[in-house]
């Protein structure tokens, strides 16, 4: 029991980090836990015209009936890609449904490319089935109460289900296209006809998908977006491949690979694709939406650029929606902070629409610009931005126009089979190539563009939506396929390619002859850049981009570059910050401390006042009186058990025995650097305590010097007394000074001095304003017999004009002839104490009664 | 002899809030031969730097380190420049090891002197020994910090000239607005190195080893930047004081990314608070056997 109390002291302080680290630990744990919920694996089959099982799995939270979430991967993903969204939301307490779309993973069936008849069919029957589940609140019989969530290809499955299906109530669409069509063939240009579609084929995107619906393990994603897309696993079982599968084909619907087949070998859009292209795509059933829809599309995305969401925001009519951007999309993942963004969003609008709960969201529009670094040193940083309403991809302030220096006709060769040409992004890769600039693999090849620059701005320009050039051209063909793209070039000319967004266009009936060319306005992708102070626009116009099919016959275009580009203009404010938590903590952290500091100062001053500073009337006039004193170590070493004597003013008394008696430790408790077990010490009738006032009238010289060795005896003088606040007429200095005879040397450092002058400095700095007791501690330690002598003389005149002196030491010789009155220690106890001569006794040495007492 | 004693039986013109001035200490600090030489040390580096650079400008090869360590190849840019790249080769281990220094040595170095004990004895209270000892390191840090990064500053004009800020990822800031961009990274290293300055002064009450307590903090230092640097502890890391020791990063930035700091900030200061309550709990209670 006692050793535990011992012990318990010294880990006290450990103790208390562990008790605070694991409540850290433990509220960290609880906070984050998602709370329980059960889970079930499915197959359910859909489809009439080619039956399939589907594999899914339910997400039931422990509190139903819930609303239902139908979470769509994402273009090679499984149900697997979304379990860390499902889990998200089924910790909300939604009812989650996750599946894998037919020609995925271990379900049945091909590709059809979300067709109405196949994917978004399936699609409705999941509805049916969450509607015969009893976890899940329905709207009426039949009618489950339910939201469409999912990104990229599951977020065109979300628009396309809700445009065929009434029964969705709340569509959340993430990073999908409006036209299928205009996103793998666009055309930038205002010859562009959205009836009779045909731009440029976005050959690498459309590439990379007819890959993955080759390889079952559907290996590439198109979406690095970690929060709500689609992932890499899928290991279909071989069972679940169509027998006879064609191998040019794979998982993909005949009539999608004979599509695809067709406009990668013409790179020509034909109408039965558009057809089929056009079925595919929420353009054909956005009017006829009537959920509330919350659309968000990524700012880094060459697939799908900002104007499809613009599209699908315009087509939907009847029903509230709210728009958002951010850093993401199918070339990144997006900011940290975006994604914080866009989650707290998503739950904003299944909150309200499924259950009521919040304020209408609105049509509040948000968006972030990217700007510098984090200290996740590989992210880039981006700011938070809103304004009330959406205001599309053109600006909703008139365009700002930028002349550009001087009007550039230039020949621009288009090279054959489009091969070598520049690389403005590479599928899920557009960050990269943004960063590269020309400067890195994405160069313009010389002959291959026309180049028109601005002046460098005086103040920054902000660039929200897309910004808008005309040129003219001229063909021997009368086409021609252009790339327009727009570098912010810095004062070290440097230039970067936003996100490597660039705008293919395809121009028809153009003249031979420049002089003859009309204008064709190009309206790029949208952006939201600032261009910094001293930075300018470059305007380039290549023939030939890597991720894109070109002509295969070489021509030779002119192009007359623009003499002005136009950028659209939105007024915005500044989000208020996501770190709302932080920002609180931090003024209650500043609130905090001066008040923590505040009140341990006015503790302290309390506690300081309430010490017990009464005085014992009785020794109020005697230097030190010891009773009972008793000192236990951490460790349990008894040092000093039951020590009582006093002393008196006038007497010099000489603290006497062996090493480890106590003699220190009685010392050092006089001083209040030890706080006794039992019994107490008083000094003029005040009890001695760490820092009590009485002290001050008390020199020390304990276990040795203590003096600062870079300066000088004298200075170290100073500094100590100046240390004791006093006022500095009351040091004595120089009657000390002569007391110990320290000599000219008290001006050299005390790191050169010898042990016998050090020790002569301490006791110097002992005898300080003439204290009215003087300790000392083996005080002829390191003294030479002459000074030795004239200590002892020192000691007795010490004492002669009332003040006391009480030295410890273990030399007899020394206390015996220095000394009124003796103590003698041993083990912790007194064992003989009174004059020296009683000490003694008759005749004898002190020597001889010393080892008579100890033994 | 005089008998004037005060009520509480204190010496004539002892008051207990009147020991050891906060200038007494610092006088008691500054005459430190160490204490100048780290300051001297911190006024020189820019020049060092500023040969450095000099030498190092006929044969250096261009090889874009990308990231934060880009600012390398901005160090010549102007003034702005030269400060950040001086304050960010510091950040990481020099300014540590001098807070350390400054803070860890206090109370330790004192009790190796033996001086400690005679201060308790004066009698100096012990909060307020600790009070003053405190301040006075924090000062000293500060001090350090502010030699640095003016010293910076003045080399790198007359070396390099006034010039607008050329952040490492674009963009350009005027050279007025980039003044106190520099001046808050420092105040923000300031107050990341709060951590440091806690730590080795709680480490420096409950040891009598300077070294202890200055190696002991650089090395939990080092330790935490060595966990932050493990992903696969994933959010456990908010957790970490080094976490946002980078986000002054965010300063660079336009427009200014404040998150990131409002986190190290309030990070660093619980630390530091907590790290300080132990030193003071732990040294009122302390039986001191220096």
């Amino acid at each position: 029991m006692r050793d535990w109390v011992r012990r318990r002291r010294r880990w006290l302080t450990l103790g208390l980090v562990v008790v605070v680290l694991a409540a850290g630990g433990f509220v960290w744990w609880t906070v984050s836990a998602a709370p329980p919920h059960t889970t079930e694996d499915l197959r359910i089959a859909v489809g009439t015209d080619e039956p399939a099982e589907l594999d899914a799995r339910l997400f039931i939270p422990d509190r139903v009936p819930a609303p239902a979430v139908l979470l769509a991967h994402g273009f090679g993903g499984t149900k697997e890609s979304m379990t860390e969204s499902a889990e998200d939301l089924v910790a909300q307490g939604y009812v989650v449904l996750t599946y894998t779309a037919r020609g995925f993973g271990s379900s049945g069936g091909l590709i059809h490319l979300n067709a109405p008849q196949y994917e978004v069919a399936d699609a409705s029957e999941l509805l049916d089935y969450l509607a015969e589940r009893d976890e899940v609140s329905q709207d009426a019989p039949g009618d489950p109460r339910v939201a469409a969530v999912g990104g990229s290809y599951g977020g065109a499955l979300s628009l396309l289900l809700a445009g065929y299906d009434d029964r969705v109530d709340a569509i959340v669409s993430q990073i999908t296209w409006h036209s299928l069509a205009e996103s793998l063939f666009p055309n930038y240009s205002d010859q562009a006809d959205p009836a009779a579609y045909d731009g440029v084929f976005k050959s690498a995107w459309a590439g990379v998908f007819y890959a993955t619906g080759l390889a079952p393990s559907g290996m590439m994603g198109p979406a690095p977006d970690e929060s709500n897309e689609d992932g890499d696993e899928s290991f279909p079982a071989p069972d679940n491949r169509p027998a006879g599968v064609d191998p040019a084909c794979g998982r993909w619907a005949p009539d999608m690979c004979a599509m695809y087949q067709e406009i990668a070998t013409t790179g020509r859009l034909s109408d039965n694709a558009r057809a089929l292209l056009d079925a595919s795509s929420p353009s054909s059933v956005v009017s006829m939406i009537e959920a509330p829809t919350l659309l968000i599309q990524g700012q880094a995305d060459t697939l799908f650029d900002l104007g499809q969401a613009d599209a699908n925001a315009r087509g939907i009519i009847n029903a509230p929606v709210q728009v958002a951007w951010y850093s993401g999309g199918h070339d990144a993942t997006g900011t940290a902070s975006d994604q914080e963004r866009i989650d707290h969003l998503t739950l904003q609008w299944l909150n309200h629409y499924l259950r009521g709960e919040g304020d209408e969201p609105g049509e509040d529009f948000t968006f972030s610009r990217v700007g510098g670094v984090t200290s996740r040193r590989s992210d880039l940083g981006t700011q938070g931005l809103t304004r009330d309403t959406y205001p599309g991809v053109s600006g909703t302030e008139d365009p700002l126009t930028l002349d550009t220096v001087d009007e550039v006709v230039q020949p621009v060769a288009s090279p054959p089979s489009g091969t070598p040409a520049a690389l403005s992004s590479l599928p899920s890769l557009g960050q990269l190539s943004t960063l590269a600039g020309d400067a890195g693999f994405g160069a313009d090849i010389p002959g291959q563009f026309a180049m028109a620059e601005t002046a460098p701005v005086d103040a920054a320009v902000d660039i929200v939506g897309s910004p808008e050039v005309s040129l003219r051209v001229a063909s021997p063909t009368g086409e021609a396929v252009l790339f327009v793209k727009l570098y912010d070039v810095d004062s070290s000319g440097r230039a970067t390619l936003s996100n490597g967004l660039i705008a293919p266009v395809r121009l028809d009936d153009l003249p031979t002859d420049i002089a003859d060319a009309d204008e064709v306005t190009v309206t790029l992708p949208g952006i939201v850049h600032r261009l910094e102070p001293g930075h300018h626009l470059r305007i380039v116009v290549a023939s030939a981009d890597q991720s894109y099919t070109g002509p295969v016959e070489p021509v030779q275009y002119t192009v007359a570059m623009p003499s002005q580009i136009s950028l659209p203009q939105t007024t915005y404010s500044p989000l208020p910050s996501q770190n709302q938590v932080w920002m609180t903590a931090l003024w209650v952290v500043l609130v905090a401390l001066p008040v923590l500091g505040l009140s341990a100062w006015a503790i302290a001053r309390v506690r300081h006042r309430r010490l017990d500073r009464s005085v014992d009337e009785a020794t109020a006039d005697t230097p030190l009186v010891v009773r009972g004193l008793r000192k236990v170590y951490g460790d349990g070493y008894v040092a000093v058990d039951g020590v009582d004597f006093t002393v008196k003013r006038g007497q010099v008394v000489g603290l006497l025995g062996p090493n480890g008696a106590g003699k220190t430790t009685t010392l050092r408790v006089l001083m209040g650097l030890l706080q006794p077990t039992e019994g107490h010490m008083r000094v003029f009738g005040h009890k001695v305590t760490p820092g009590a006032p009485v002290l001050s009238r008390l020199g020390a010289l304990v276990e040795g010097p203590g003096l600062l060795p870079h300066l000088s005896g004298m200075d170290n003088l100073r500094l100590y007394w100046r240390a004791t606040g006093r006022p500095e007429s009351e040091a004595e200095l120089e009657k000390v000074v002569e007391i110990a005879d320290l000599g000219d040397r008290i001006h050299r450092k005390v790191r050169k001095y010898s042990h016998g002058m050090k020790q002569r400095i301490a006791i110097a700095q002992a005898m300080l304003g003439l204290p009215e007791l003087l300790v000392l501690d083996e005080p002829t330690d390191g003294l030479d017999p002459p000074q030795i002598a004239e200590m002892r003389r020192v000691l007795y005149n010490y004492a002669s004009d009332g003040r006391a002196v009480l030295v410890s030491s273990h030399l007899l010789a020394e206390v015996e002839q220095a000394c009124t009155h003796v103590v003698v220690m041993s083990r912790g106890r007194v064992v003989g104490h009174g004059e020296v001569k009683d000490v003694i006794g008759s005749g004898g040495r002190l020597e001889d009664a010393f080892l008579e007492l100890v033994e | 002899m005089s008998t004037q004693v005060a009520p509480d039986g204190a010496a004539q013109g002892y008051r207990a809030h009147g020991t050891l001035a906060f200038t007494t200490e610092f006088r008691r600090q500054l005459t430190r031969r160490r204490t100048q030489l780290t300051l001297v040390l911190m006024a020189l580096l820019p020049v060092v730097i500023f040969i450095a650079f000099s030498i190092g400008a006929g044969n250096g090869d261009d090889d874009d380190s990308g990231g934060a360590f880009a600012l390398a190849d901005f160090g010549t840019f102007g003034a702005a420049n030269f400060t950040l790249f001086s304050l960010l080769v510091t950040s990481n281990f020099l300014i540590i090891v001098v807070v350390a220094l400054f803070c860890g040595d206090t109370v330790a170095g004192e009790a190796q002197w033996g001086s400690l004990r005679y201060l308790l004895a004066t009698p100096v209270p012990r909060g307020r020994l600790l009070a003053i000892k405190f301040s006075v390191g924090l000062t000293f840090s500060a001090l350090a910090v502010v030699v640095l990064t003016a010293a910076s500053l003045l080399v790198g004009f007359l070396a390099y000239g006034w010039e607008p800020l050329v952040a490492p990822l674009g963009g350009e800031i005027a050279a007025n607005e980039a003044l106190w961009r520099v001046l808050s990274v420092a105040g923000y290293l300031a107050v990341t190195m709060l951590v440091v300055a806690g730590l080795a002064f709680m480490l420096s009450v409950m040891t009598d080893a300077p070294l202890a307590a200055v190696g002991g903090a650089v090395l939990l230092h080092i330790m935490s930047n060595i966990l932050n640097a493990i992903t696969a502890l994933g959010d456990l890391r908010d957790f970490l004081p080094t976490r946002y020791s980078q986000a002054w990063l965010g300063l660079l930035s336009e427009p200014i990314q404040y998150d990131e700091m409002v986190r190290g900030t309030v990070v660093s200061l619980v630390y530091a608070t907590v790290f300080t309550i132990i030193a003071f709990a732990r040294f009122n209670r302390k039986d001191v056997t220096s």
